[in-house]
């Protein structure tokens, strides 16, 4: 039995915005993920920082390719809120730009038996207001 | 080895309420029930008592007040100790002379593990109360609701699922650790879930966050523990067998719920880490094992951080639950565990392991007078342990 492919979230509580974090969450804006990258340690990092853990610098934001791949997920049964109805596939991606550089986010136009550890995603955006929230799908369901 | 801090304080009173799911019976009643007992068991009066530590859940005034105690030490919350930091705390205290008897109580009332629940239901803790958000202490916490990951079940079931891809780890590895617990659970009185289990029966429960199910989570009861901390030298006068802490170990919880290096380890390899360090004792020394299981999951993680097996070898380790029986090599949660007995919040496994080595755990006493316990409580970026000995 093929498993329905999951869509995207109509509902979300999503972060506060703050002048720290608001360029990761609204950046999508023009369809590209935007992380931050320290030049002088040449390194990225995620959650938003004030200042770079390695050498004090200020990291600036910079668009990513949008592709990873997928370390972790589960397929959520429970329904915990009484707006977001499950089954909702939730996931940790690595992004292509760097092994230690990992997101907490949602699979979409797949289910469960369609994926495992290792696979190809690439980013899609979810519109809430100011927000672009930031899913992945299968990087063979865009071609 | 570094000398641990809070080393040689004993444990000398044990006190637990009437367990049950909705029992109608109010937090204070329960929490004064298992207080009182403890006192007792410790052969005191609460006029003895001069210190008082928690996580805040009844709040230390009005226990102290309805108890008749005078805290002259309180302390208490969440730190790097996890759930079981207000006893680290505790026996720090004791041993630095700053209390003689400290009273340490946890009292729960159908806690479950999601966040929306908790952040509607929960009342605000007073000033006073030592309470801690769980939430606050857990690092990115935000993006891990935002992506609609609103449980413990959510992010563990993301670690388990990890666990098994990097080393073939099996859903019914984890389904005799439930089985494990049932049994014990059948000789424990005081135990929710008394009937036994199956295979079968574990793998029929519906799916809550693959591939955790339902019996792969503990369950939510009404209830206190509570146990009384004294100075090394009470030993001597303690009318029970003296248990002692003989290490303890913490972890500041760096890289929150998915940002560790080493994912799938935890909070909890820190920890595992740190006791070891302050001891001459090793992991092959334990007699028994009371670990945490919120989820069963987490027990096999705490295997693994215990060093009791290495990395990614917990699974055939508990496969057929022979080893981790009552007869076994390293007898395992023994009073049934949070996943059958109920969701005591790490206390229950403390209680217990002190039971197990006073040998006073009647029908399911572990032969052999066991001298060395294990008690490892919490997950994620939350995890704090015990070696206690007798």
């Amino acid at each position: 039995m093929t498993q329905p492919a999951i869509q995207p979230a109509t509902e979300r509580m999503l972060p506060t915005l703050t002048d720290l974090n608001r360029p990761y969450w609204t950046g999508g804006a023009d369809g590209q993920l935007h992380v931050q990258y320290c030049d002088a340690c040449s390194n990225w990092m995620l959650p938003p920082v004030a200042t770079c853990p390695g050498c004090g610098g200020v990291p600036q934001f910079r668009p990513v390719s949008g592709r990873g791949t997928v370390f972790t997920y589960t397929t959520n049964h429970q329904p915990f809120h009484p707006k977001i109805p499950p089954p909702n596939l939730i996931a940790v991606v690595t992004l292509a730009e760097q092994d230690d550089l990992r997101v907490m986010t949602n699979l979409i136009n797949c289910a469960e038996d369609d994926i495992s550890v290792g696979d190809d995603v690439v980013v899609r955006f979810e519109n809430h207001g100011e927000v672009y929230y930031p899913v992945f799908e299968p990087a063979e369901a865009g071609k | 080895m570094i000398d641990t801090p809070g080393k040689g304080a004993v444990i000398s009173g044990l006190g637990i309420s009437q367990i049950g799911r909705r029992t109608g019976i109010s937090h204070l009643d329960n929490t004064l029930a298992a207080s009182r007992e403890a006192i007792a068991d410790a052969g005191l009066t609460p006029a003895d008592i001069d210190g008082i530590t928690t996580m805040g859940d009844t709040p230390i005034a009005e226990a102290a007040q309805a108890l008749g105690i005078e805290p002259s030490y309180r302390g208490g919350g969440i730190s790097s100790g996890g759930l079981i930091s207000p006893v680290m705390s505790a026996a720090l205290a004791v041993c630095e002379g700053r209390a003689r008897h400290v009273l340490i109580y946890r009292t729960i009332q159908m806690m479950g593990g999601d966040m929306i629940s908790n952040a509607g239901h929960a009342p605000a803790a007073p000033e006073d109360s030592g309470f801690v958000d769980l939430a606050k202490s857990m690092g990115g916490i935000d993006e891990v609701i935002a992506a609609n990951s609103f449980s413990a079940v959510n992010w563990l079931a993301m670690h388990c699922r990890r666990h098994m891809h990097l080393y073939g780890t099996t859903k019914e590895q984890l389904g005799w650790l439930a089985i494990n617990s049932r049994r014990n659970a059948g000789l424990n009185p005081k135990a929710v879930y008394r009937d036994p289990m199956t295979m079968a029966d574990y793998l029929a429960a519906r799916m809550v966050s693959t591939p955790l199910g339902l019996f792969d989570c503990d369950v939510p009861v009404d209830g206190s523990i509570a146990v009384v901390v004294s100075a090394p030298e009470y030993a001597a006068d303690c009318p029970k067998p003296a248990v002692r802490v003989e290490a303890v170990g913490t972890s500041p919880g760096d890289g929150g719920w998915f940002r560790r290096p080493d994912y799938p380890k935890m909070a909890s390899a820190d920890a595992g880490a740190e006791l070891w360090r302050r001891t001459d004792l090793k992991p092959t020394d334990l007699d028994i094992a009371e670990l945490y299981d919120g989820f069963t999951y987490l027990t096999l993680v705490w295997l693994e951080a215990l060093g009791v097996c290495g990395a990614g070898e917990a699974g055939p380790f508990i496969e057929g639950a022979k080893r981790i029986a009552l007869d076994g090599e390293l007898p395992l949660n023994t009073y049934g565990g949070q996943l059958s007995a109920g969701r005591m919040h790490g206390y229950w496994v403390l209680h217990e392991a002190c039971v197990q080595l006073r040998g006073e755990a009647g029908e399911r006493q572990v032969a052999g007078s066991p001298e060395v316990a294990a008690v490892a409580v919490g997950g994620g970026p939350i995890a704090g342990c015990l070696l206690l000995t007798r």
